[in-house]
């Protein structure tokens, strides 16, 4: 029995706070109906997932959801909200009354599912280690091991910023 | 085990990757819009790549490779937010609506 006033009773404090600011965050973000309240709830729910890649012992992807998720996806959604704004008079009317028990029901049954299947099985023992995972052995690995695939992710950021320039102006008028 | 020491271990990390993912999966049916089950499928994306973590973070030889599978994840993920944004937007250039009821141009 771990004490709370000691450092790893706090440290599970502020694990099972993260837990809930990601859930909180994910419920947040899909069942608001206005746009800009859904991308605050999932700007929150990353930043719990940063807290939960913290607790994994990694800093650096945790500082990377930081700066990706947080600080340029969410932005350009609400970006693509204010050029898109679709008018929040009619968002009343959901689906047809079927649909959100439907969804309801497959996301649920898909969560119970795979926790059941996480939690039940018999994971082998942790192998030995070969490196410890620090931000050194992640450079290394990235220009050595995974150096290929460094390149072809560039390459696929660059295919998607020309692409989404093309996209965005073609339905533009000439004037 | 006590409840304060939730964070080392490995089924609770799974748990909380699936929750993630079955409320993506509940927002892509549930949601109207299409910024709606963007948002949607990034928090998909957030519970795979939160499995990769997990994973590499307790029984992988090499912690580094879910490390790096969740980076090319992230650059993968925003180049997908990239594309679908524009389309949504060049959508609602179209159809003054970014309702997916109201985007049925090809509906017979």
């Amino acid at each position: 029995m771990i004490s709370l006033f000691t450092a790893e009773g706090l440290a599970g404090l502020v694990f099972l706070f993260i837990v809930a600011v990601t859930i909180g965050g994910a419920l947040i973000a899909v069942n608001s109906i206005r746009l800009p309240r859904a991308i605050t709830g999932l700007a929150i729910s990353f930043v719990g997932v940063a807290g939960l890649y913290y607790f994994l012992n990694s800093p650096f992807v945790a500082v990377m959801e930081m700066l990706i998720y947080v600080g340029a996806v969410c932005v350009t959604i609400v970006f693509a909200i204010m050029l898109a704004d679709p008018g929040d008079e009619q968002r009343v009317g959901r689906r047809s009354a079927i649909g959100a028990p439907v969804a309801f029901g497959v996301g649920a049954l898909l969560f119970w599912g795979l926790a059941l299947l996480g939690i039940n099985t018999m994971w082998p023992a942790a192998a030995a280690r070969v490196s410890d995972g620090s931000v050194k052995d992640i450079g290394h690995s990235l220009v050595t091991t995974y150096g290929m695939v460094f390149e072809l992710i560039s390459l696929v950021l660059l295919l998607a910023i020309i692409g989404s320039l093309v996209l965005a102006r073609a339905g533009r008028s000439k004037s | 085990m006590s409840i304060l020491n939730l964070s080392n271990i490995l089924e609770i990390y799974l748990a909380i990757a699936a929750l993630l993912f079955g409320i993506g999966v509940y927002g892509m049916l549930y949601q109207r819009t299409l910024i709606g089950m963007l948002i949607s499928s990034e928090l998909i994306l957030a519970g795979a790549s939160l499995n990769f973590m997990a994973f590499s973070r307790f029984l992988a030889p090499d912690p580094t490779t879910g490390q790096i599978f969740t980076l090319f994840i992230m650059g993968v993920a925003a180049a997908e937010a990239a594309i679908a944004l524009s389309i949504i937007i060049a959508v609602y250039r179209n159809y003054k609506s970014i309702d997916t009821e109201d985007v049925a141009g090809l509906q017979g």
